[in-house]
């Protein structure tokens, strides 16, 4: 009988065919490894029991926010987001030729494209904290520390994604401008670059949404913005200024994130 | 206002493949192969002479748009030779390949523009067979005679109206007009078309073919297109080379042949 036939015959098919020992062992492992994970690093119950009260606790002393300082406040605010701003337009100023030299057809030589690639692989990897530590190690505390940590950080997202975004333009005009004689930066600024336009700029707003959260937590290890107010105030158990800081952060995230919602979606 | 040569002055010194008497193109044992694929062309040989409007027909598969592109190495050649504007094809170097390139005007099948820029934008882009740098990227910074001769361009194909609008709000008769003006930016020598007519509609198929013809005619121009439209073969050319077989199966004048001869041709191919 074939298969068909058994169906018509008002069978069910096995809900699974046949077992495969190997995919089997690996969700079995899987699994088990989260498992343990869950219960060696995480809460247990009993801290989670001992926390929440401590947590509701601080809540209670952050209310009602403290705005005596809202004026130094707002203006480590203004600095958090030009740190945010000066790093992300360096990141991706130099993701566009990082770029190009990572994608596909368009970088001059398969070792550079792999060479760029690699570089991109690390920029993206190491955590833009990472980079804070190592920058101001290198440059000194302060906000050109969280520039450069915010640069890096934006390369190693935004180069790679123009690469994408390069590759996967329509390669007609690419052609047609090779078959004219044009050199290859031409054919680049020509043709690839306002057709992958759209998408850049897509990446581009959501690199500026990122690096403004990032610039507010750069502040922690020393790498300039209002980070440090925040690090302060919570040394000092000053909650209710705390408070008042996070509440202003807050609205700048919400409101670069909806500026950059708007535009992508006017753009695209 | 600047005059739009269709055909570019030989460089100084050098005689130019027209006064020489050399034809604009010449295959000689030309063969080709995709990796394992079937053999698309063995031992083909082919005169093109200077001024000429040559029609490259065949049924699908007998590289008819492989040809075209072996000329000027869009795809490379499996062996034989070509020679085209005097120059021997195969052993030219990447800025040999270059600067041939920019005497030959190549009119692909789909229009190959940049469909986000404008019209203007993309005649401009043209003028980078003899120009480069940010100047020669987009008609904003293009230099005032580059873009008093790209409207020229879009004049002479009647779409200096449409300069300024982007070319995905054109129809696809008149973005292939566009290419065709970009081409003529280039000043070439010698013009490739591949089946300029085929993704459009009989009447924009027309009026692109009749535009291509008519600026070949009118500057005496080397015009070699790919059609696989009977009625533009006859119409638009003066001599009808048919592939088949790897090779020219067919070479007759245009005058001399009609829609049902070649018809025929494709059957028995």
């Amino acid at each position: 009988m074939t298969e068909a036939q058994t169906r018509k015959a008002g069978h069910l098919p096995p809900r699974i065919e046949r077992v495969n020992p190997v995919a089997f062992t690996l969700t079995f492992a899987v699994a088990a490894f989260v498992i343990w994970s869950m219960t060696t690093a995480g809460p247990s119950l009993d801290q989670l029991a001992r926390g929440l009260p401590n947590i509701g606790n601080i809540l209670s002393r952050m209310f009602p926010p403290d705005f005596e300082r809202i004026d130094r406040i707002l203006w480590s605010l203004f600095q958090t987001f030009q740190m945010a701003i000066a790093g992300c337009a360096i990141g991706l100023v130099l993701s566009v030729p990082l770029g190009i030299l990572a994608a596909e057809g368009l970088s001059p030589h398969p070792a550079i494209r792999t060479a760029a690639r690699s570089l991109i692989a690390v920029f993206r990897t190491v955590p833009d904290l990472v980079w804070a530590l190592i920058f101001v190690i290198a440059v000194g505390l302060g906000s050109p520390a969280g520039v450069l940590a915010i640069a890096i950080d934006v390369m190693g997202f935004a180069a790679r994604f123009f690469a994408e975004a390069m590759e996967e333009t329509d390669k007609g005009p690419r052609e047609a401008l090779s078959a004219l004689g044009a050199n290859r930066l031409g054919m680049i600024m020509s043709a690839v670059l306002p057709a992958a336009a759209p998408s850049m700029i897509a990446t581009s707003l959501y690199c500026l949404e990122k690096a403004t959260r990032a610039s507010v937590v750069l502040g922690l290890v020393g790498a300039g913005g209002i980070g440090v107010e925040l690090k302060v105030a919570f040394d000092l158990f000053a909650y209710q200024t705390a408070a008042t800081i996070i509440l202003v952060i807050l609205i700048l995230v919400i409101a670069v994130e909806q500026t950059g919602g708007w535009l992508r979606r006017k753009i695209i | 206002m600047n005059v739009v040569a269709f055909q570019q002055t030989a460089p100084e010194g050098a005689l130019s493949p027209a006064r020489s008497g050399l034809p604009a193109a010449s295959v000689r044992g030309l063969s080709k192969q995709f990796g394992a694929g079937p053999v698309i062309m063995s031992g083909l040989d082919l005169d093109i002479h200077h001024g000429s409007r040559v029609a490259i027909i065949g049924a699908n598969g007998t590289g008819k748009s492989t040809l075209i592109r072996m000329l000027v190495r869009l795809v490379e050649p499996g062996g034989g030779d070509i020679r085209l504007l005097g120059e021997d094809v195969r052993k030219l170097d990447a800025a040999g390949l270059k600067r041939l390139r920019s005497r030959v005007g190549f009119v692909f099948q789909r229009h190959n523009l940049v469909t986000r820029l404008s019209a203007l934008t993309n005649v401009v882009h043209g003028v980078q067979s003899r120009m480069s740098g940010p100047r020669t990227w987009t008609q904003l910074l293009a230099p005032r005679e580059v873009r008093a001769e790209a409207m020229h361009c879009l004049e002479r194909v009647g779409l200096a109206d449409k300069a300024t609008a982007r070319i995905d709000t054109l129809s696809g008769g008149q973005s292939q007009r566009v290419a065709v003006a970009r081409m003529l930016m280039q000043r070439p020598e010698l013009v490739i078309a591949d089946e300029p007519d085929a993704s459009l509609d009989p009447k924009s198929g027309e009026e692109v073919m009749a535009t291509l013809a008519a600026l070949a005619n009118e500057q005496d121009a080397t015009l070699i297109f790919v059609s696989h439209r009977m009625e533009h073969a006859i119409r638009f050319s003066e001599r009808i080379v048919g592939l088949g077989g790897g090779k020219v199966a067919l070479d007759q004048p245009s005058d001399t042949v009609s829609e049902a001869e070649l018809t025929r041709f494709f059957h028995h191919d």
